[in-house]
């Protein structure tokens, strides 16, 4: 099998490379050059559209296995791939939790009968998600386990936190963490502020938030071993990221587009599409988050997808299920709110959702070269459309950004060299 | 003129026109409540449920009593008879009642913006009757036709509310409704209970009762439950009265005309001592009164809004 791409623009995190033809043979980029005129099974003209890196997304749930109503290993994928991802690594929150290895298998095996994409398992830090005792991460890691979090929940004690970096290490896993002081959030809904006052809903301090991510930080330096921040939502913890950094603590840190998008006004009405864990912040802390990601205090941006089905936001707002699907909208939000006001370039955006999660979880992706795996996506970035949910691929909707003019759409996903995604 | 809206879910959704179409139409409905001969039939053949999900008396009382002095069916659905008890969604429970022809739903529900979901899923007409932290529309309209009949208007009153702010839909709504009429609205309160960005609400937070009360034309109390202490929100009620305790003493630099008003129930001696409960200034009786007008003139505009 053959699959030759003409013309397009090869645009990766460090280069970017006009009218370039790529051959791939049995999923591998076997050439790039111009002008290829290997006869091939199939031929793509990709002349004016960008091909990038295949998305790597290091943080989602794909629902399965335990909660197929909301997504499943073959839905969440097909939405991922749509969004021009071809390697998501998902969450241990399942039904039951992924945290042994018998449960990272069995996902494994049917990720390789039912995906159309790459994934890879993050396994549980703590037996059950319940900040006790310490998952089996070796066995999980032998299993193909990429990294350990027990995002949804924080690891609550200390001690507990500090012996999962350690242990981790051990393994080459890097601990993925929710931070989230419980004690602080109060079991709130919405950011704490002006806004939640005015629709008395209870609040989520930014100080929830900041007090866990100023403890990792703290963990990390005095041990030595890695942590990696999950969705990064405040000025605060922008600002403890960048002086770790400067430090030298090994910790790196992601974002959403939903916090470099959209502030808690979104949430006035009631919108249980924009109730989320960390939640919508001020202007101030979305400010921050781009500036973060302009400086490299935040190192990547995951989706974070998170899909819930309708019942379970179609309830009064504080009883509603946190989180919103993010796949299909990630890059063009990407695309339009930081490439297009000029805030980051477009390798920079495609390092930072390819090349750089790759790193992070420490698989070989990211990259356009000869030798390495076809992942990959070609884009038309100049493609303006509304966003609709109701043409995504997930089986929910539950999206804030319904009406969002955006621009930049997927035409092609190709992974291992097999085109999984094409627009119609 | 109609009101805009078929609900009534805050103050936030209400024009200054509307307020003042509800209290002027709240004056005619307060003779009725005074008469001997409390039934007209305005709302003959219509049917109001009241569903609360919070306890209450006055509030359930006064709409029930309203309703039936106008002539409606009104029947009540509390949530420990209800196939709520069962898991039923609020949608559905909405949805039932809409189906059986129910023309307005009143809801008390601990879930702020619970009556702006049912409003949009079900036919009838749906009247706040206070959401969580949220709004208390109701209580804010009667508190405001109070201060109306006595003082004649809001242009320009000073209204001090003192207690707990964080946790009162009531401060909320008469602090909108209000500012929304030209009225200026201070609070006082202990810090924890002022929470964050209510300034942006268009109140003054004053730092002393006397700042508060200080040229007020009412002083409004607010209710503190003991569940606050063991948030760790104030130490004692002995305590909060102590700093935060209205007494007769406090209105010495209030207008000589000062009105002293409270949603209730009250706790006396805590939020405000007896000796001002029962004085001459306050109005906290004349408010409850004022409350079943307050709802019949809702009752009798969200139902005259249909008609011709």
């Amino acid at each position: 099998m053959k699959l030759l791409i003409k013309n397009g623009t090869i645009i990766t995190g460090d280069r970017t490379e006009a009218n370039k033809d790529i051959l791939i043979e049995d999923g591998k980029i076997c050439r790039i050059g111009e002008g290829i005129t290997d006869t091939a099974d199939q031929v793509i003209d990709a002349n004016g559209l960008a091909v990038i890196p295949g998305l790597v997304d290091a943080h989602c749930h794909l629902r399965d296995p335990g909660y197929e109503y909301k997504e499943d290993i073959r839905t969440g994928t097909m939405s991922a791939a749509k969004g021009g991802f071809t390697s998501v690594a998902c969450m241990p929150n399942t039904n039951p939790v992924i945290d042994n290895e018998s449960i990272v298998r069995t996902v494994i095996a049917k990720a390789r009968r039912e995906a159309v994409i790459n994934v890879y398992p993050i396994g549980a830090i703590t037996k059950g998600q319940q900040g006790a005792e310490l998952a089996e991460m070796g066995s999980m890691k032998v299993a193909g386990i990429v990294a350990v979090s027990d995002d949804g929940k924080p690891v609550m004690q200390a001690s507990v936190m500090k012996k999962a970096l350690i242990y981790a290490a051990g393994f080459g896993l890097t601990v993925i963490s929710h931070c989230e002081d419980l004690d602080l959030a109060e079991g709130g809904s919405m950011n704490e502020g002006e806004t939640c006052t005015r629709l008395g809903l209870h609040g989520i301090p930014s100080a929830a938030e900041d007090v866990m991510v100023a403890r990792e930080i703290i963990l990390s330096e005095y041990t030595g071993m890695p942590v990696h921040i999950a969705h990064v939502s405040t000025k605060g913890a922008v600002e403890l990221i960048r002086q770790a950094k400067k430090r030298g603590v090994p910790v790196t840190a992601e974002t959403c587009p939903h916090y470099f998008t959209l502030t808690e006004k979104a949430c006035e009405g009631y919108d249980t599409n924009t109730k989320m864990n960390p939640p919508l912040r001020t202007q101030e802390d979305v400010d921050a988050v781009i500036q973060g990601l302009s400086d490299g205090a935040i190192d990547i941006i995951a989706t974070d997808h998170a899909p819930h089905h309708f019942d379970e936001k179609n309830v009064e707002f504080e009883l509603a299920a946190n989180g919103i699907v993010g796949f299909e909208t990630a890059l063009p939000l990407a695309l339009t709110y930081l490439v297009k006001p000029g805030i980051l370039t477009l390798n920079q955006v495609v390092s930072k959702m390819s090349a750089m999660p790759a790193r992070i979880l420490k698989i070989d992706k990211g990259d356009i070269r000869v030798g390495a795996d076809a992942d990959l996506a070609i884009v038309n970035l100049e493609e303006e459309y509304v966003i609709n949910p109701d043409e995504f691929l997930s089986k929910s909707k539950n999206s804030p950004f319904k009406g969002f003019k955006v621009s930049g759409r997927v035409k092609y996903t190709i992974c291992g060299g097999k085109i999984v995604y094409q627009d119609k | 003129m109609k009101l805009r809206s078929k609900d009534i879910l805050g103050l936030d959704h209400l024009e200054p026109d509307e307020i003042t179409l509800i209290l002027d139409m709240a004056r005619d409905m307060k003779k009725i409540v005074q008469s001997n001969m409390k039934r007209v039939n305005y709302l003959q053949g219509r049917s109001v449920v009241t569903l609360f999900y919070e306890n209450s008396t006055r509030t359930r009382v006064s709409f029930e009593l309203a309703a039936k002095y106008m002539g409606a069916h009104a029947v009540n659905v509390s949530v420990s008879t209800s196939s709520v008890a069962k898991g039923e969604s609020l949608i559905d429970t909405g949805k039932t009642l809409d189906v059986m022809g129910t023309d307005i739903v009143i809801m008390r529900h601990s879930q702020p913006g619970a009556p702006h979901l049912l409003a949009r899923n079900i036919n009838a007409s749906v009247i706040n009757g206070g959401d969580g932290m949220h709004e208390h529309p109701t209580q804010a309209l009667l508190d405001m036709f109070t201060m109306r009949e006595a003082k004649g208007g809001f242009e320009g009153l000073k209204v001090a509310i003192i207690g707990d702010i964080m946790h009162s839909r009531v401060a909320r709504s008469n602090m909108i409704g209000l500012g929304k009429m030209g009225a200026k609205v201070c609070i006082f309160a202990p810090t924890t209970l002022i929470p964050p960005g209510i300034e942006k609400m268009g109140c003054t937070i004053c730092q002393s009762l006397e700042e508060a009360i200080d040229g007020a034309d009412v002083v409004m109390g607010l209710r503190i439950q003991k569940e606050r202490l063991k948030k760790a929100l104030i130490p004692s009620t002995e305590e909060y009265a102590r700093f935060f305790g209205v007494d007769v003493r406090h209105l010495a630099g209030a207008k000589k005309d000062v009105l002293v008003m409270h949603p209730g129930p009250v706790n006396r001696g805590v939020e405000m001592t007896s000796l001002l409960i029962d004085s001459d200034q306050s109005k906290i009786t004349e408010q409850v009164t004022n409350g079943v007008a307050v709802r019949m003139a809702l009752l009798y505009l969200l139902a005259g809004r249909e008609e011709n």
